[in-house]
């Protein structure tokens, strides 16, 4: 495999991070559902180079996803509706897992379903592979009818899916939380006193666009989930909330586009972060802003990143 | 893995060629893994977060020893408008080459291939037609518009074969549309199409029987451009795998293999 000329940067110890117990040379990933199973990302650079990689959504059986179109473009984001196609859990485990054992970063696990049993089932075969370092909980993709979004946006629900994939996982669980909810502290919250090892926030949120022409609405599902930089003050008012109401660690992530914006969630209360959408408009994203980041924490003046978590509201 | 990349190319030549299409050409190092007709490049309009996403466009013409590229398209939204306004001298940063483009290399002296262009479809054609004239192919072309305004590329192609032009409201060369010109063309035997989906399923249907060498380029919104996002899917007849990729399976396709 060739990689391209961009330069690797010598990661510093000053930017290594334990998430939950998991060891990363970085605090960035790229973000669930934009990086599919790294194979596409791996041309461009060494994927060992990146903190973790949170792989696409993984179900049960296999996915086909929506009719297209699947996107739209919005002012500083994009529109997406791509219903969680994936290759099931069987192809994950014997083909895409494997696949990133190759690299040397932990490998985080998105996981979907449409009952409570599909979540116990997948969380547990996937907890069991080598390189599945972690398992994200989707409880919050908006753009499927049965499970996603359902799981979380009621505390209750989300606290027992937790706590029945707990029960079966041998790896931390980040629970990936939605930001269509009137009260997200209280999910959050609720999911930590399920046993959840740390939040991953923010989900899409959910979004419309109307295609003046045929006067319908563009994506063929109708609604999607709006990502890229136009949600970041969002995304930085909900970790400023829930960070300073839960003790677990949060993976932050929702328009993420530079170092600066890495800084900017680490002050709100992240303990890492996943870059998303960037990914697409630069597929140089996530080594371009690991490159910068130290240089970043010489100009706020501190020694190592995990300082900054929670600095912009603590006291 | 392919042979993508990203790169900065500098504009060094840009006109409107018809009505609201506009033809610019691009200079620079990406150039040199342009090799293969039908590819595309993802193209950033403008360097800030309004357009937001690249724009996919394909690749028209290449000269490997300038390093230049050719590329047209029509201005439809806000992407391609600033880029239609972006000024010669300009560096732009570009994704590619992208995609698996048209398969000629098995194409010997004396075939005879038949290349059906509809609006901007059509600009592909003409960096395959050069490839194939190159290899001793005989290549005719069938290209469509909506009227006289708009036709572009029709003196590029005759330069390389026969040219049959088609407008719907019949305002220059034949009134129709491209298939209705299938007939006058005799004993062709592979088929290259770009162009709407409705031309290219007329054209899918057209040969449903017939067991006819062809291939289709498809367009779709992207996000990623590189296979990651799983936005431009396409639905395919008959295999395990039901959705293939637009843009990295793709964008062309053997005329069987996708579900219109």
């Amino acid at each position: 495999m060739s990689h391209s000329v961009i330069r690797v940067p010598d990661i510093s110890d000053r930017l290594q991070i334990n998430l939950a117990g998991i060891s990363m040379k970085n605090p960035v990933m790229p973000a669930s559902g934009c990086f599919g199973f790294g194979r596409e990302y791996a041309q461009f650079f060494d994927l060992s180079l990146l903190g973790a990689i949170a792989v696409k959504a993984t179900t049960l059986e296999e996915r086909l996803g929506n009719p297209t179109p699947r996107v739209a473009e919005t002012p500083g984001g994009m529109l997406n509706a791509i219903g969680l196609q994936n290759p099931g859990l069987d192809a994950v485990i014997s083909r895409e897992l494997p696949w990133l054992g190759q690299f040397d970063v932990p490998i985080i696990v998105n996981v979907a379903g449409t009952t409570v049993d599909d979540y116990v089932v997948v969380c547990d075969r996937i907890s069991e592979v080598k390189n599945a370092a972690a398992i994200e909980l989707n409880i919050s993709c908006p753009n499927v009818k049965c499970g996603g979004i359902t799981f979380g946006t009621d505390p209750e629900v989300a606290a027992d899916l937790t706590r029945e994939v707990k029960k079966v996982s041998k790896v931390p669980v980040f629970v990936k939380l939605s930001p269509n909810v009137t009260d997200i502290v209280s999910i959050a919250k609720a999911v930590e006193k399920a046993g959840a090892d740390g939040l991953s926030m923010i989900n899409t949120l959910l979004g419309m666009r109307i295609d003046l022409k045929t006067k319908r609405p563009i994506l063929a599902n109708g609604t999607g989930g709006l990502s890229g930089p136009a949600i970041k003050p969002v995304a930085i008012r909900m970790i400023w909330e829930v960070s300073q109401q839960v003790e677990i660690p949060i993976i932050g992530m929702g328009g993420i586009m530079s170092a600066e914006d890495v800084i900017e969630f680490f002050l709100a209360g992240a303990s890492a972060v996943a870059v998303g959408t960037a990914n697409f408009v630069n597929p140089y994203a996530c080594p371009e802003i690991i490159g910068e980041l130290e240089g970043w924490l010489d100009k706020i003046g501190v020694d190592h990143i995990s300082e900054l978590t929670g600095m912009g509201w603590r006291k | 893995m392919g042979k993508s990349r990203k790169g900065i190319l500098t504009i060094v030549h840009k006109e409107e060629i018809a009505e609201g299409i506009i033809r610019v050409e691009l200079v620079g190092e990406l150039v040199k893994e342009m090799d293969e007709p039908g590819q595309f490049i993802h193209i950033r309009p403008g360097m800030g977060i309004d357009p937001f996403l690249r724009r996919p466009i394909s690749i028209c013409d290449v000269n490997l020893e300038e390093n230049k590229l050719t590329i047209i398209f029509r201005v439809e939204g806000k992407g391609t408008q600033l880029l239609a306004e972006t000024p010669v001298g300009t560096e732009v940063d570009v994704l590619g080459p992208l995609g698996q483009g048209f398969p000629i290399h098995h194409r010997q002296s004396g075939d005879h291939a038949l290349l059906v262009g509809g609006g901007v479809g059509v600009p592909p054609l003409l960096y395959l037609a050069k490839k194939l004239v190159r290899q001793g192919v005989k290549v005719t072309s069938i290209i469509g518009f909506g009227e006289k305004n708009q036709v572009f590329l029709e003196d590029e192609l005759a330069f390389l074969g026969t040219v049959y032009v088609t407008t719907i409201d019949g305002s220059y060369g034949y009134q129709g549309l491209v298939t209705d010109l299938f007939p006058q063309v005799k004993k062709w035997n592979v088929l290259y199409s770009c162009g709407p989906i409705p031309m290219l399923k007329a054209i899918q249907h057209l040969f449903k029987e017939e067991e006819k060498e062809g291939y289709l380029s498809l367009e779709q919104r992207m996000g990623c451009g590189v296979g990651a996002c799983l936005a431009c899917v396409c639905q395919v007849n008959s295999s395990e795998k039901k959705y293939k990729k637009i843009c990295s399976d793709g964008p062309v396709f053997a005329l069987e293999e996708v579900a219109l």
